[in-house]
C-alpha cells in the first residue's frame, strides 16, 4: 500500500487546473474539486436554455445560436421542452394574455433554473407602456440576468450568458436541500 | 367603371341613406347610415363585382377635431378583384346604441374582423354567428381602443392579478426564495 501511496503522491504533484478550483489528474481521467465547485463549474459549461421567442429578440436569439456567434462552444444547445431546460430565455415583449403561458414554461422546467430577461421589453415593460403589456418580466418571474437593448445585439446575449455562468459559479450549495 | 361612378350610382339608389362621397387622393369613401348596410354590401357585391372586403375596423371619434357625424364609425374597404376598384364605406355608429348589422352573410371572413372591432370598440354586429372576444385575454373588462379607456388600463386584468399571487406563492419554492424564508 506504500507504494500506491506513493504514487498517489507523486500525481497530486501533476495536478493540472482548469478552472477555478478545479483540477484533473492528467492521464487517469479524474477531475479533484470541492463537490460544490464541480458542480457549479458543470452547469456553468451546460447552460441548456428553453427559448421564449416572443417578439423581434428572437431573431437576434436565433443568430446568437447560428455559426459566426456560435452559442455551442459554451455548451449551450437549445432545448424545446421546458422539462429538458435549466434556462429560460425571455426575448422579447411579454403581453398579459401570454404571461401565464411564460410563468407555465418556468413551473415546468426542473431545478436548478435560471431566468434571462432579453431586451428592454422583458426587462421593463420597453416602449409599450400600455395596458396589455407587462411592465418587467420579474413582476411574475425570479429574473437572473437582465440584457438591455432594443434588441441586444448576439453579443449582449452571449454577454449576459457570461454573467449567468458567473453567478452560477458564486453559488453554494444548491444542489441539495441538507446543504 | 371608376370608383367615383359607383358611389354616384349608389347614392341614387340609396338617396336617404349616403350623406357624403368624398374623395382623397383619388381614394372613394361613402358617409352611410347603418341601416341598410347590409343591402348596400350586397347590391356592390352582386351589381358593380365588388367581391372582396379588404379590411373591417371601428373608428372612435371622440377626439378628432371637425367632427361630423356620429362618434363611431365601421369601416369597410372593398375591393373589386376583376375591376380593380377600390371604394370605402364609412357607416356611422351613435354612442347610445353602438350596434350595426353584422355582413358576414355576405362574406364570412368579415366573422373576425367584427369579433376585432367588438372587442376594442364594443361595437355589437347584429346576426353575428359568434359575437365574443378575440384578441384580449380572456376575461377582459373595457374597450381598449375607446378613447375613454386609459393607455395603461382603468383595472388590471383578473388573470394577471392572480398570476402574480400565483408567483408570490409559489416563490418560496424557488432555491433563492426558499433561502429567504429560512433567514
Amino acid at each position: 500500500m506504500e507504494k500506491g501511496g506513493i504514487a498517489m503522491g507523486k500525481m497530486n504533484n501533476n495536478l493540472v487546473q482548469i478552472a477555478d478550483g478545479i483540477k484533473i489528474i492528467p492521464g487517469a481521467s479524474a477531475i479533484v474539486a470541492p463537490l460544490n465547485k464541480l458542480i457549479n463549474w458543470g452547469r456553468a459549461g451546460s447552460i441548456w436554455p428553453a427559448t421564449f421567442g416572443l417578439a423581434c429578440c428572437a431573431i437576434e436569439m436565433m443568430v446568437a445560436g447560428s455559426s459566426t456567434n456560435d452559442l455551442d462552444r459554451f455548451g449551450i444547445i437549445f432545448r424545446a421542452s421546458p422539462r429538458q431546460a435549466d434556462c429560460l430565455i425571455l426575448a422579447g415583449t411579454i403581453t398579459k394574455k401570454m404571461a401565464p403561458v411564460v410563468r407555465r414554461v418556468y413551473d415546468q422546467m426542473p431545478e436548478p433554473r435560471y431566468v434571462l430577461a432579453m431586451g428592454s421589453c422583458a426587462c421593463t415593460g420597453g416602449v409599450f407602456d400600455t395596458y396589455a403589456v407587462v411592465q418587467g418580466a420579474d413582476e411574475f418571474l425570479p429574473v437572473d440576468v437582465y440584457i438591455p437593448g432594443c434588441p441586444p445585439r448576439p453579443e449582449a446575449l452571449l454577454q449576459g450568458l457570461m454573467k449567468l455562468q458567473e453567478k452560477i459559479m458564486q453559488e453554494q450549495g444548491r444542489w441539495s436541500q441538507l446543504v | 367603371m371608376e370608383p367615383i361612378g359607383i358611389a354616384k350610382e349608389l347614392q341614387k339608389k340609396f338617396p336617404d341613406s349616403i350623406s357624403e362621397i368624398t374623395t382623397h387622393r383619388g381614394q372613394v369613401a361613402l358617409m352611410v347610415e347603418r341601416t341598410p348596410i347590409v343591402e348596400m354590401c350586397r347590391v356592390l357585391k352582386t351589381d358593380y363585382q365588388m367581391n372582396h372586403l379588404n379590411c373591417l375596423c371601428g373608428v372612435d371619434n371622440l377626439s378628432r377635431k371637425m367632427a361630423h357625424g356620429e362618434r363611431f364609425e365601421v369601416v369597410y374597404q372593398l375591393y373589386s378583384i376583376q375591376n380593380r376598384v377600390t371604394l370605402r364605406l364609412k357607416a356611422q355608429v351613435p354612442e347610445s346604441d353602438p350596434s350595426i348589422d353584422s355582413i358576414t352573410c355576405l362574406w364570412s371572413g368579415a366573422n373576425w374582423l367584427e369579433r376585432e372591432t367588438y372587442d376594442f370598440f364594443g361595437i355589437v354586429f347584429n346576426g353575428h354567428p359568434n359575437l365574443q372576444r378575440i384578441l384580449t385575454a380572456e376575461g377582459w373588462e373595457g374597450y381598449p381602443l375607446r378613447k375613454e379607456y386609459a393607455l395603461r388600463g382603468d383595472t388590471e386584468w383578473k388573470g394577471f392579478i392572480e398570476l402574480k399571487e400565483k408567483a408570490r406563492q409559489l416563490s418560496k419554492f424557488d432555491f433563492y426564495g426558499a433561502q429567504v424564508e429560512q433567514e
